[in-house]
């Protein structure tokens, strides 16, 4: 047994890793356990990947099967990073179609948590890239599921959150794509008004984000740097880039030191950093070239930046909000957190585009992500946050939950006593769960 | 020019396998060479996959020495890095009493890594250049009596390193012995280890890649080890024995 915990390092929980290396192994595990979840590299916020009494630890099953170059489709083990798909394929002219806010989590992660990225508007979640899903069940038996085969199976596994059964492989397809630079646009919103109208009328550009300032409060409220981007063509880019377009300098790594002071980490600090990168930001307003590491995985450069909320860790707060009452509902959440002068260095708004899936995330509207350091005052604000995202029929991403009660989410989401429901008719239930699904009835 | 390739003798291991991904990431092509060989087909393919570089199986057991000098010679090109992982700690208790069970650690950790790597070193030596890695152990550097008689293997094997060194100085070829302390492998799974002390087998990988390109001879992955040992090896043996470390 050991304390484990998500990225956020909130809650910790005592359980059992156990790093199976084969399929028979795993099918042993599964079927001797009371219960498990699989874990990819830990990059949930909360308990979704920590099963008690025992987590599958799935690093061991990272190998790369199959390219097929001329479709873009790779075949690969749940344990690979996307980063190292990147890493692989991106030289090649190759590129994931989706990818999240960091390349450190697993191909089996990306898909149970059903990720989305800045192009969802246009391009869906993960699962629009996902050909095929190998899963293994209660009984140890592999089942390949797809749009056409074993089809409830697939609906429920992308965005399941791990709860059918241990994902072994899949098949994703990759996108061409003319280099590895970024062509961004960066457009300085005063407000949210201005930011929700810039974000409507760039419904083409592929890769659009906003960061927002979170603690602005009066006519400044909602202000925000929305950031456009495309893949940048050859003829985007300088003499010395074209000639190799995909080779980017690389950047250092920093790492944060193990434990950030906590006393670093206030109102005022945290005021006025978001101060200071709004401007930043509107002084260097316009278009750049940019690699795709630092206009994807900004956060990524700073090793371990989840350390800088200190040892009692830190809770995530992400929800969605449908399209006619995200005006109202956005003012409403950024209203309650000015109000509470509870920061967040990282606060994230996005335009998402139409999803109709099982259990996965996403809604056409727009997706507000922000964290808090984890003490009683924030734990208070984040309830309030969920009241008003009900009230403006959001919902929560379950990716970066480590704290929402059942209660809310049954009454954010209908599909989660439908999805509980098929857990238990179909006997998933009592060999799959994770801390989280403990906590929420899943 | 094309790089030449590494050899991965032990390629199965946990280390081996970080070896191997760390040398084909830098565009050379690997020789994996281990037991029952063509299994390791998936290790290959993802590899190739990943890397672009081109991979080859080599059936290969430590222990049958005689085995040893057909195997360099079948090697389709004659490596320019070797890279030795084979290693087998065994139970300390069944290595005590019986002499079946230490035979096998012994011949694991040294007999065979000696054998092969000398047949390698003849060849490299003609050629009149190359690099043979060795991994051995901070184990090999003072007994200890929970696992002694690995530590007295790897204490062979450190020295046999030593000495290869010596020798091939001036004949162009680079010998590294490297000394991990703690890594998390399949051989320490389940054992307690201080988290500030355990490498990850990609850490081996990269100072074993850092000590090639920089022709370092003797390297402790995590450098707090060197210190570590240099104390525990000047601990008088009257206080050791009593000690229980």
């Amino acid at each position: 047994m050991r304390g484990l915990s998500g990225w956020g390092n909130y809650p910790v929980a005592q359980a059992q890793l156990l790093a199976p290396r084969s399929e028979a192994e795993l099918q042993r595990l599964i079927t001797d356990s009371p219960s498990v979840i699989a874990r990819g590299n830990g990059r949930a916020y909360g308990d979704s990947a920590v099963g008690v009494p025992a987590t599958l630890h799935m690093r061991h099953f990272n190998k790369m099967i199959s390219f097929d170059a001329e479709t873009g489709l790779l075949v690969a083990e749940s344990g690979v990073l996307l980063g190292d798909i990147i890493s692989a394929f991106l030289p090649r002219g190759w590129f994931p179609l989706v990818v999240p806010g960091t390349k450190f989590v697993t191909l089996g992660g990306a898909i149970a948590a059903d990720v989305h990225g800045k192009n969802h508007h246009k391009d869906g979640s993960f699962r629009s890239g996902l050909d095929w899903v190998e899963v293994m069940g209660p009984d140890g038996t592999v089942r390949r599921c797809s749009a056409e085969e074993n089809t409830e199976l697939f609906n429920w596994t992308a965005g399941g959150m791990g709860l059918t059964g241990v994902i072994l492989r899949a098949a994703i397809r990759l996108r061409r794509v003319p280099s590895a630079w970024i062509r961004q646009d960066t457009i300085p919103a005063a407000n949210l008004d201005a930011a929700i109208e810039i974000f409507e009328r760039s419904a083409a550009a592929t890769y659009s984000v906003a960061w927002i300032d979170c603690l602005a409060g009066g006519d400044n409220l909602g202000r925000s740097l929305v950031m456009l981007g495309e893949h940048a063509l050859l003829q985007d880019l300088s003499y010395d880039q074209a000639a190799r377009p995909f080779a980017i300098p690389r950047a250092s790594n920093r790492t944060v030191p193990p434990v950030f002071p906590s006393f670093a980490l206030n109102r005022y600090s945290v005021r006025a950093f978001n101060a200071a990168y709004y401007w930043a930001g509107a002084r260097k307003a316009g278009r750049q070239i940019t690699g795709y590491d630092s206009f994807f995985f900004p956060l990524d450069a700073l090793l371990g930046w989840n350390r800088i909320y200190g040892r009692k860790g830190f809770a995530q707060f992400q929800c969605v909000l449908p399209l006619d009452s995200a005006r109202a509902g956005l003012r409403a959440l950024l209203e309650a957190i000015s109000a509470a002068g509870q920061g967040s260095f990282l606060a994230v708004l996005k335009r998402l585009g139409a999803q109709n899936s099982a259990f996965s995330f996403p809604m056409e509207g727009y997706t507000l992500a922000l964290d808090f350091p984890v003490n009683r005052r924030s734990l208070q604000l984040m309830q309030d946050l969920d009241r008003i995202t009900i009230a403006h029929g959001g919902r929560f991403y379950l990716a970066k939950d480590s704290r929402m009660s059942r209660d809310t989410l049954r009454a954010a989401d209908p599909r989660a006593a439908e999805y509980a429901g098929m857990r238990q008719m179909s006997g998933l239930h009592p060999s799959f769960q994770s801390a989280q699904s403990q906590r929420l009835s899943l | 020019m094309s790089k030449s390739p590494v050899l991965i003798l032990g390629a199965r291991s946990d280390i081996g396998m970080a070896v191997a991904h760390a040398y084909a990431a830098q565009g050379r092509p690997v020789q994996l060479a281990a037991r029952n060989a063509d299994s390791l087909e998936p290790q290959k393919t993802d590899l190739e996959l990943r890397y672009s570089v081109p991979v080859s199986l080599h059936e290969f057991d430590a222990l049958a020495l005689e085995e040893h000098e057909r195997f360099a010679d079948a090697l389709p090109e004659l490596p320019g890095i070797a890279v030795c992982a084979v290693g087998f700690m065994g139970e300390q208790g069944e290595s005590e009493t019986s002499p079946a069970a230490a035979a096998q650690v012994l011949r694991s950790n040294f007999e065979g890594p000696a054998s092969i790597l000398s047949e390698l070193a003849s060849r490299f030596e003609q050629r009149g250049s190359g690099t043979l890695v060795g991994i051995s152990s901070v184990a090999g550097e003072r007994g200890r009596a929970t696992n002694y008689v690995y530590g007295a293997a790897k204490a062979g094997f450190t020295a046999f390193l030593s000495g290869l060194r010596n020798r091939l100085a001036r004949k162009g070829v680079h010998v590294v012995t490297v000394l991990p302390g703690f890594v998390a492998t399949q051989m320490t799974e389940g054992m307690d280890l201080p988290d500030k002390l355990t490498a990850q087998p990609g850490e081996v990988a990269r100072a074993i890649t850092d000590a090639t390109a920089k022709q370092k001879n003797v390297v402790y992955v995590r450098p707090v080890w060197r210190l570590i040992m240099l104390i525990i090896r000047n601990i008088p043996e009257g206080v050791f024995k009593k000690m229980s470390i």
